[in-house]
């Protein structure tokens, strides 16, 4: 896997969710993703980084147009020092929330894009890894 | 502070969002909307989200939270001017917007507020996919 363009934000208020989606739109244009795919893509992002500013007050998001076997894809993983989650199967249910929200976050997430990965240590952090490929597949 | 304006037109109340919300500012439209609800008896709400580009599991909330409190308040939320591409999202996020009436445009969102209310003489007579037991 080669990594062709990377950057990193700082997510640590509310207000950087939105410039944070413009870049994400920005990378997923570079590479001709379709309108829809960015769409999923922004918004399972978006997701990601409301659960990151909502349980681990924020974190920080590695950004990046990666490049395997004639494929081109936005990669995005989320880095959080926060309580992490003690049980991730429970976490990826539909409907499970610990806070006060609808519980899609993270399996809608997970839906929404080609590949995610989840690492979490209670105590330590939370690790999202997402990919999108350009053609959604 | 951030406000999104609304419009107040006879009976019904418009919103256009025409900005990406973050959460304080969709929070402050939730509140404004209800207050206004009832300030001004509204019987309909409006909401015209064709520019909106993203809609999460937050946003989808708020506009499902709109269209609660107006019911209880007795008003009827119409959302309207999806992006297919943000349609199409919200239904692989798992997000269904139960209880939110959606219109394709304004125009139409506006004839279906009209019938939710039952403007013209309480009875809908271009029968909005409401299968009627009546035949003759």
């Amino acid at each position: 896997m080669i990594v062709m363009t990377k950057d990193t934000m700082q997510i640590v208020r509310e207000q950087d969710v939105v410039p944070f989606r413009n870049r994400v739109r920005e990378f997923a244009a570079k590479i001709g993703m379709s309108l829809v795919n960015q769409t999923k893509l922004i918004t399972a992002a978006s997701e990601l980084v409301r659960n990151m500013l909502k349980y681990a007050s924020g974190g920080k998001v590695i950004l990046e147009i990666i490049s395997k076997s004639a494929q081109t894809g936005v990669r995005l993983t989320f880095v959080d020092e926060g309580p992490g989650i003690s049980d991730i199967k429970q976490a990826m249910q539909d409907g499970f929330s610990t806070g006060r929200s609808l519980g899609l976050g993270l399996p809608g997430a997970k839906r929404l894009v080609n590949e995610f990965d989840i690492q979490s240590t209670p105590g330590t952090g939370t690790t999202v890894t997402i990919i999108h490929w350009k053609h959604g597949r | 502070m951030d406000r999104i304006p609304i419009l107040k037109m006879g009976p019904y109340l418009l919103v256009t969002i025409q900005v990406d919300l973050y959460d304080r500012l969709a929070l402050n439209l939730e509140n404004d909307l209800i207050s206004m609800v009832s300030k001004t008896e509204a019987k309909g709400v409006l909401i015209d989200i064709s520019a909106v580009s993203i809609v999460d599991s937050f946003m989808g909330r708020i506009l499902g939270n709109i269209a609660s409190m107006s019911r209880i308040m007795d008003a009827e939320t119409v959302v309207v001017g999806m992006q297919p591409a943000v349609a199409i999202t919200l239904v692989e996020l798992g997000l269904t917007l139960q209880g939110v009436h959606t219109a394709l445009n304004v125009e139409k969102g506006m004839e279906l507020l009209q019938d939710l209310i039952g403007l013209y003489g309480g009875s809908n007579e271009d029968e909005e996919g409401e299968p009627d037991d009546r035949n003759d």
